[in-house]
């Protein structure tokens, strides 16, 4: 019994690993296409039929580069900031509901590789925590302008975590879980989160924006200013940690939006599949379905990147503080009185 | 109308620093506008050249390498008339005159011919002033698709006649091409 339950984990752990390192990769190529395609260009078509092998082609590149470590005294510290970006990008991934159990061989497997009950606020701990890769890599660089992006990173970071923790209160008060696998699971139908949390959903995907430091938030990164970014100092691998980070936790987040407001794995008639083809097909539609709609949310990161251009510093800070918070606070009111009301304890 | 609201466009539109409303102040509205603009160019036309594969087409005026033509019979046509040079504007043409031997009346068709005729590579601009300055129908920017290799030497890009006088099998060719018309 307990080694087929580490067999099952391990199997799910290596899966979600795997998938979500392929899509961090393929994200590099749709941030391409995607760029050209709305410029009206073509995007790289050379590597692979339609461009397919670019990432492998870039990665190739960034490994065979020269691995360059400035004169800095803290050598530790400056590997450690692009694994501690990864490391945490990928643990997110750990708690997320990709479908709702599968049986195979009269077992029940969830798909998911842990459902712990404060899965929540494990995701906001972990994401929280990637502040520390750029701002531990920036610190050793020993460079003043990887510093201050840094520094600009990192409190636009901590900025914004308020607003969506609050965001996310009023979700919780309708919800009573912090468990992903139960939130999602109480979206089942059209029974989406979206519809009852609308103000939430905009707040929560306004700083999931700035979180994953993607335009209009993207001043970490700012040639004109600070000659590259946090990652001005690294090069070929390093480098490469940094940028697949990004594009793996811009993976992650799409994917917390979905399973949080777009109804996670459920889709209209998930019920009735259940009931005509078998638990197994139902939940793999539902996978597709989760899929489908985490590769629209990836898809809308790049789309907005390439309309909006970026916010002044002032004006980022006062959206996020001035704008967002109290929005978020009323928003918390409003979902209160209506819970109450609904309930009939009002008045 | 006063001077300054006046617009020869039609398109002046007067600048405002009228304090925004609400709604404005939101940005919601114009950000989604600004996406159904960008999402449009998601399904228009690309305007790429896949270039080793599809080459873009030569307008027709296009002004490739010089050549000094030959007539039918295989003679030069220039008569060093200078011409040419004068009308260069980027001063690229040089050349030097001769007279025409008895024995060389198969190889130029005027008394007077252009011994050395050197087009300086680096100054020329393929303005095409030349071929429409000259009266013999001698030099013509040709529709090649070479314009000047690269070489390591500056005296390399000085053209001579060797590389500028059409080769005489090609002027066989352009013969037998009119007889048989």
């Amino acid at each position: 019994m307990d080694t087929a339950i580490i067999i099952e984990k391990s199997v799910l752990i290596v899966a979600v690993f795997a998938l979500t390192m392929l899509m961090a990769m393929y994200a590099t190529l749709a941030e391409r296409k995607v760029a050209a395609w709305l410029q009206d260009r073509i995007g790289p078509n050379r590597a692979g039929k339609g461009g397919i092998l670019q990432p492998l082609a870039d990665g190739l590149k960034l490994f065979s580069k020269e691995e360059f470590l400035p004169d800095t005294p803290n050598k530790f510290l400056f590997v450690a900031g692009p694994a501690i970006s990864m490391s945490v990008a990928l643990m997110t991934s750990a708690v997320i509901p990709w479908g709702d159990k599968l049986e195979i061989a009269g077992r029940t497997v969830i798909m998911q590789a842990t459902d712990i009950d404060v899965a929540l606020l494990y995701v906001f701990g972990v994401l929280s925590v990637g502040v520390y890769g750029i701002m531990i890599g920036a610190w050793a660089s020993n460079n003043k302008f990887s510093l201050m992006s840094a520094m600009r990173a990192s409190s636009q970071m901590i900025s914004y975590e308020v607003a969506m923790g609050l965001s996310i209160i009023a979700l919780l008060m309708m919800t009573g879980t912090l468990s992903l696998r139960e939130i999602a699971a109480q979206q089942s139908g059209m029974n989406w989160n979206v519809f009852y949390q609308p103000v939430g959903f905009l707040i929560f995907l306004v700083c999931s924006f700035a979180e994953t430091n993607r335009t209009p938030f993207d001043l970490a990164e700012c040639e004109a200013e600070l000659i590259g970014g946090y990652h001005t100092e690294y090069s070929s691998m390093r480098m490469g940690f940094y940028l697949f980070a990004e594009y793996a936790s811009m993976f992650i987040s799409s994917t917390i939006l979905a399973v949080l407001y777009f109804g996670a794995y459920n889709y209209p008639g998930m019920q009735w599949a259940v009931e005509n083809w078998g638990v197994n097909v139902a939940n793999i539609i539902g996978f597709l379905a989760l899929f489908a709609k985490l590769c629209f949310f990836i898809f809308f990161y790049m789309w907005v990147r390439w309309t909006i251009p970026r916010f002044r510093y002032d004006q980022l800070m006062r959206l996020g503080w001035q704008m967002l918070i109290p929005l978020a606070i009323a928003n918390i009111f409003v979902t209160a009185i209506c819970i109450l009301w609904s309930d009939g304890n009002l008045f | 109308m006063a001077l300054q609201t006046m617009s020869l466009s039609g398109r002046k539109k007067e600048v405002s620093n009228k304090k925004m409303t609400f709604l404005e102040r939101l940005y919601l509205w114009t950000i989604i506008k600004g996406m159904m603009i960008t999402i449009g160019h998601l399904f228009t036309r690309k305007v790429t050249i896949k270039y080793p594969e599809q080459v873009r087409e030569r307008s027709k005026v296009y002004r490739g390498q010089h050549l000094l033509k030959r007539d039918e019979q295989g003679r030069e046509n220039c008569t060093a008339c200078g011409l040419c040079a004068l009308s260069c504007p980027a001063e690229a043409i040089t050349m030097t005159a001769s007279e025409r031997k008895p024995s060389e009346k198969h190889l130029y068709r005027e008394e007077k011919y252009a011994s050395v005729y050197e087009i300086n590579m680096l100054r020329c601009i393929f303005c095409g002033l030349c071929e429409e300055a000259c009266p013999k129908d001698a030099i013509y920017l040709t529709e090649s698709k070479v314009l000047v290799p690269s070489q390591y030497d500056r005296e390399d890009f000085i053209f001579g006649k060797d590389k500028l006088v059409m080769p005489l099998t090609e002027a066989m060719k352009n013969a037998q091409l009119k007889n048989a018309n």
